[in-house]
């Protein structure tokens, strides 16, 4: 019997699959279609302070190997999301949970953490730095390592639970970001987001996308997603959820290899529901083809 | 909605662009007219989504357009090839509040969905009246099965090649009927709105991600707040839309 728990900021997980953020909603679409207890955990729906539309639509693209999309973070905002959404999902899934959390301010932040902090069932924290920063441009939280510090800390100050904050691709510098949200309190990184792509119709001689631009993930992004990881391994003491394009259980220990200590499935569950599930059953045969007894001790095993 | 492996039955042409294909396999997720399915194609990487244009217990049929290359792939597709298909998407229209004369507006591959509704509303005993809008003659296809069911079939061509000169809304234009079902572009649903003179449904489209709910891909405002096209859609009630 191979052994595929990982320990995760001292929450152990049956295996280290988690569906990311934005790809499984809050978890009961998916308990319709297979029992979701079988998780590592998930990531669910980004929330932000107040309800969102988002951007938009069309607001998705299909590219070779991967979509982009621009939903813009649509979310019932966090009050009802822990009155309506929070309840779904405990009615499905018995194990803690990742609150996924945006803002556009450090506030917002720090408001929405502060909310969610009380639930029991949240497990961990993933900030996502990846949106737009109101007071400062537009730019981004995630492409400067000071504003994602300074994020980090104004999280940290309001929870005790494990904090992870989750990095934008789109900068010159991600270890330099990741040291900075390190220092700053963070109790792990989780990488990577979307990458910034778009896509053109040549029938309209538009962008596909009503906002232009948008987020492309998938299996097109995974060598990029590994690199990454790969380098923030090498210079953070923290874990690392790793994430961009994972949709095998190969990749899954590709990405542990990488310095992974969990890894998230995102676009693959949107084209196959199943595909975390999938994942999960395939792994024990995929360690054992590999010669792997313990998952966690590959964790990192490529440098 | 289930996931599963369907055999194509037939795949043949219906026009210059479209074509029929009729898959075999389980039908059981399909719970309404006017719901649609989610098919992966070998080297595409999102599900391609098409009406249910009919089904029974072992078979699906698709009336689909070429329009890219997901369509166009689908159009060499053989009988004996396999699809895997999402099955039973979204809500489809209900039939509640339809009264006892119908009438159902299909525009170009908006026409589809509607054949499964007018065979369901004639099984109920409704006098249905059909108005399908083509660009021009050659263009036309299901007129004739919507007639074998028993409908009232109104063509209208854009060109006046066949039927009526014009649009959808000059063929319905001394339509006695009691509520409508409609699904097809948007600027004929437009039309549409400005005439209707009845409480109806529209069946939407929306590039999606998942399609079925997850991805928040396809979202709309509505009065009733925000709806996702492919879990909560495709058919909104004509009272709650924003147009
Ligand atoms: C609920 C629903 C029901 C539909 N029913 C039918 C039907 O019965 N018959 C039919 O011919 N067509 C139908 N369509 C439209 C059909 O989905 C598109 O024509 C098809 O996806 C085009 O794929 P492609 O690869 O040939 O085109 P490409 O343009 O190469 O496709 C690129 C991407 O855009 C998406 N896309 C392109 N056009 C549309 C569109 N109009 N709507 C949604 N996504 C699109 C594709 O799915 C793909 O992800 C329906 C769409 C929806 C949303
Ligand atoms: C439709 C969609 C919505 C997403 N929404 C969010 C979100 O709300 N918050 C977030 O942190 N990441 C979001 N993401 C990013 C994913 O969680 C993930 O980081 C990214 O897609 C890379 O993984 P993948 O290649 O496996 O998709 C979203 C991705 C997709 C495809
Ligand atoms: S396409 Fe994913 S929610 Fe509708």
């Amino acid at each position: 019997m191979v052994n595929t728990k990982v320990n995760l900021s001292g929450i152990i997980l049956d295996n280290p699959v988690i569906p990311a953020s934005g790809t499984f909603g809050f978890g009961y679409e998916f308990a319709e279609l297979y029992d979701i207890n079988c998780l590592g955990t998930f990531s669910f729906k980004g929330t932000t302070k107040d309800p969102r539309f988002g951007n938009p639509c069309p607001r998705i693209a299909e590219c070779d190997s991967g979509m982009i999309n621009a939903v813009g973070l649509q979310n019932p905002g966090v009050e009802k999301v822990i009155e309506n959404e929070l309840p779904k999902l405990k009615a499905c899934f018995n194990k803690p949970v990742m609150a996924n959390v945006s803002g556009f301010s450090v506030e917002d932040y720090a408001y929405t953490v502060e909310k969610l902090d009380s639930q029991e069932q949240i497990g961990w924290f993933e900030v996502n730095v990846s949106c737009p920063n109101v007071h400062g441009g537009g730019m981004s939280f995630g492409t400067s390592p000071e504003a994602a510090a300074e994020v980090t800390a104004a999280c940290r100050k309001v929870t005790d639970k494990p904090l992870y904050i989750k990095l934008s691709p789109n900068v010159t510098n991600i270890v330099d970001i990741a040291k900075a949200c390190e220092a700053a309190g963070a109790d792990g990184i989780s990488m990577i987001n979307t990458m910034l792509g778009m896509r053109i119709d040549l029938k309209t001689k538009k962008p596909v996308i009503a906002n232009k631009m948008g987020g492309f993930s998938g299996p097109a992004i995974k060598p990029v997603a590994l690199r990454m990881v790969y380098q923030v391994y090498e210079a953070v003491k923290v874990p690392i959820i790793g994430m961009g394009g994972i949709s095998t259980a190969e990749d899954v220990i590709e990405m542990m290899l990488a310095g992974a200590t969990a890894v998230q499935v995102g676009a693959a569950n949107l084209v196959d529901p199943f595909a975390s599930k999938t994942i999960i059953e395939n792994l024990p045969k995929v360690m054992e083809k590999y010669n792997i007894d313990d998952l966690s001790q590959i964790i990192g095993g490529a440098h | 909605m289930t996931q599963g492996f369907y055999k194509i039955l037939s795949n043949i042409q219906l026009t210059r662009t479209v074509y029929k294909m009729v898959l075999g396999g389980d039908t059981g997720a399909i719970t309404a007219s006017g719901q649609f399915v989610n098919i992966k194609l070998d080297g595409k990487f999102l599900r391609r989504p098409i009406s249910i244009c009919d089904y029974d217990e072992t078979t699906i049929t698709l009336v689909y357009k070429v329009v890219g290359v997901g369509t166009e792939q689908m159009s060499k597709m053989t009988e004996g090839q396999e699809l895997d298909v999402l099955v039973g998407l979204g809500n489809g229209y209900s039939l509640d509040k339809c009264g006892d004369k119908p009438l159902l507006i299909g525009g170009g591959v908006g026409v589809p969905p509607l054949y499964n509704l007018c065979k369901k509303l004639i099984n109920e005993g409704k006098k249905v009246t059909v108005v399908l809008g083509f660009n021009t003659k050659e263009e036309i296809f299901l007129e004739d099965d919507f007639k074998k069911l028993g409908a009232e079939v109104l063509v209208a061509t854009a060109d006046g090649s066949y039927g009526v000169k014009g649009f959808v809304t000059d063929a319905m234009k001394d339509v006695d009927y009691t509520y409508f079902f409609t699904c097809g572009p948007m600027p004929m649903f437009k039309a549409i709105e400005a005439v209707a003179s009845t409480s109806g449904q529209y069946s939407f489209e929306e590039r999606m991600g998942c399609g079925f709910g997850a991805c928040m891909g396809c979202s709309c405002k509505t009065k009733y707040g925000n709806k996702r096209i492919c879990k909560d859609g495709p058919v909104l009630e004509r009272e709650e839309i924003i147009w």
